[in-house]
């Protein structure tokens, strides 16, 4: 009897203290329409925390990240060969997601700690997953690193301290902006509560990301009829070269 | 206005793709050449995947070799017999240009294989017309004309075939070999080849200069025709937004620059156009001499 109830309380106690301070959360909105005139988007993720006891004295922090859907990669690296530049070394990166933002309420340091970041896959560099270098390449971290750079570049990966306001430690609120090149699927939004760089608690959700419409029909048809989508574009092609000579040829005839 | 290419994944301006239509189509009006060669490494620049550019590149250069073709045809300047010849190369040029194409992707090595090609390809062409087109100038001054050489060692080979509409008896194979280096070139270059084809037919095969545009034509719309298929089988590389914005551009561009090109001499226009080639040759050239900013790039991966 006394076992089951110590059982019963190890059980429940880490629940509780999860429980101490939860997220409610709202998007501006959970899904983003790829359309033809699509030009990135921002999306407002905003929330409060609930909580029964009185604020604790250490600060709350706030992070939230948004990560595109992940995709093994190949990573190429250039060498001069004979003169000219060409790829030579390949690393393949596991799974590397192709969109990844993150907005904290603080610096980075304050937010987080090292050890909850390496539990919880936060930071740019760890939400990419191991590289399986071949033998012959020494440097396998300098590749997954490129993948951060470039994609740093092309604002892909983002990280953005203090960019969480929160008020009075109850609401806060961040607007991520999401580039015109995005790719389709399921973006995972998670919000992490931290305390004196422990996460207290977690939530996470989705919004997703499609193609509508005139993008969505011809991206399935070139995937799923090849070859119909083959002779759809040579039909085009070919009615608006006649249709040019026609009309250019109408007009000389009309002078 | 910014435009969501489907297929290609990235968003670019609507008017740049529309003026650069445009503008390759008033130069390849003018030229009689399809653009092709100008076109993809523009879409290279504008950021457009490689892969992507060639493929969709061959789709608009049916339309453009189609609007071209028709005005050929009414002036009766196709020769059939000798297309078709082509054409049976072209389409096996292409089904290999592919090929290698796929395989060079699945290495990482299909961007270094086109910039390559295009070094190379226009190099040689680009310093090909200008010498020659320097020649002719001075002989105009001078006031001798140029001859044409009637026998060369094309006329010793078998399966000898009349062609009418060019006034030829040749043997079948040179006209096939060219198809077949044209076919490749398609595939691999996401060109017409009519900048290959067009001084080959003239100076190899001996055909009258009159049919060899229309003839040339001809071939292109069936050999790019076939690589647009089997890219968009292959690859799925194939953008129908980016190929529909390019042709609309480019088949209004080539109406215009036909007429600016009767308005200028012929050997201005070649020199002209050597000079084009040139510059785009060297272009290339530096980028794969020159140190990239970026020596790391990102492909799909699960390609071994």
């Amino acid at each position: 009897m006394l076992r089951a109830l110590l059982i019963l309380i190890a059980f429940a106690l880490p629940a509780a203290l999860i429980a101490e301070e939860q997220v409610v959360l709202g998007l501006s909105k959970d899904r983003v329409a790829i359309t033809a005139n699509f030009d990135g988007s921002d999306i407002l993720i905003f929330g409060a925390v609930k909580r029964e006891q009185a604020i604790p004295d250490e600060p709350l922090h706030v992070i939230v990240t948004v990560a595109g859907p992940s995709k093994p990669l190949t990573v190429r690296r250039k060498e001069k060969r004979y003169g000219i530049w060409v790829n030579t070394d390949a690393v393949e990166v596991d799974a590397a997601p192709s969109f990844y933002a993150i907005a904290t309420s603080g610096a980075w340091d304050e937010v987080i700690s090292d050890t909850e970041d390496l539990r919880n896959h936060i930071s740019i560099s760890r939400a990419i997953r191991s590289v399986g270098a071949p033998m012959s390449v020494q440097d396998a971290q300098s590749f997954s690193d490129a993948v951060i750079r470039i994609r740093k570049e092309n604002g892909l990966y983002q990280l953005l301290e203090n960019t969480v306001a929160l008020d009075q430690q109850t609401l806060f609120r961040t607007s991520i902006e999401m580039p015109s090149n995005l790719t389709e699927g399921e973006y995972t939004t998670r919000i992490f509560l931290t305390r004196g760089g422990k996460v207290i608690s977690e939530l996470d959700t989705a919004i997703n990301v499609q193609k509508v419409g005139l993008e969505k029909f011809l991206f399935s048809l070139s995937r799923e009829q090849p070859l119909v989508y083959g002779l759809l574009s040579l039909f085009i092609a070919i009615a608006a070269g006649w249709s040019a000579s026609a009309a250019f040829r109408f007009l000389r005839l009309s002078n | 206005m910014q435009i969501y290419l489907p297929i290609a994944e990235v968003s670019v301006n609507a008017f740049l793709l529309l003026g650069l239509g445009g503008m390759v189509g008033i130069l390849s009006g003018m030229f009689g050449v399809g653009g092709g060669f100008l076109m993809t490494p523009l879409l290279f620049f504008i950021g457009i995947p490689p892969a992507v550019a060639v493929a969709t590149e061959a789709n608009q250069i049916v339309a453009s070799s189609f609007s071209g073709v028709l005005a050929h045809f009414r002036r009766k300047t196709v020769d059939f017999r000798m297309g078709t010849v082509l054409l049976i190369g072209g389409l096996i040029g292409a089904a290999l240009g592919v090929m290698v194409f796929n395989y060079l992707r699945s290495m990482g090595q299909v961007d270094l294989l086109v910039r390559l090609c295009y070094v190379v390809f226009l190099g040689i062409i680009g310093a090909l017309m200008f010498i020659e087109s320097l020649n002719a100038i001075r002989k105009t001054k001078s006031g001798v004309a140029p001859k044409r050489k009637k026998h060369g060692w094309v006329h010793g080979l078998p399966f000898k075939m009349r062609f009418r509409t060019s006034g030829l008896y040749i043997s079948v194979i040179p006209p096939l070999i060219v198809g077949v280096a044209v076919g490749i070139l398609a595939a691999i270059m996401g060109v017409g080849g009519g900048f290959i084809m067009v001084p080959a037919m003239i100076y190899l095969l001996g055909m009258p200069t009159k049919v060899v545009i229309g003839t040339s034509l001809f071939q292109i719309i069936f050999v790019t025709a076939f690589t647009t298929l089997l890219h968009a089988t292959t690859n799925y590389t194939v953008d129908m937004a980016l190929a529909v914005l390019l042709l609309v551009g480019g088949v209004i561009g080539a109406q215009i620059g036909t007429r600016i090109g009767t308005r200028l001499k012929a050997e201005q226009l070649r020199i002209l156009l050597a000079m084009l080639v040139l510059a785009v040759c060297g272009k290339l050239a530096l980028d794969l001499l020159l140190m990239p900013a970026e020596l790391y790039s990102i492909g799909a991966g699960g390609g071994h």
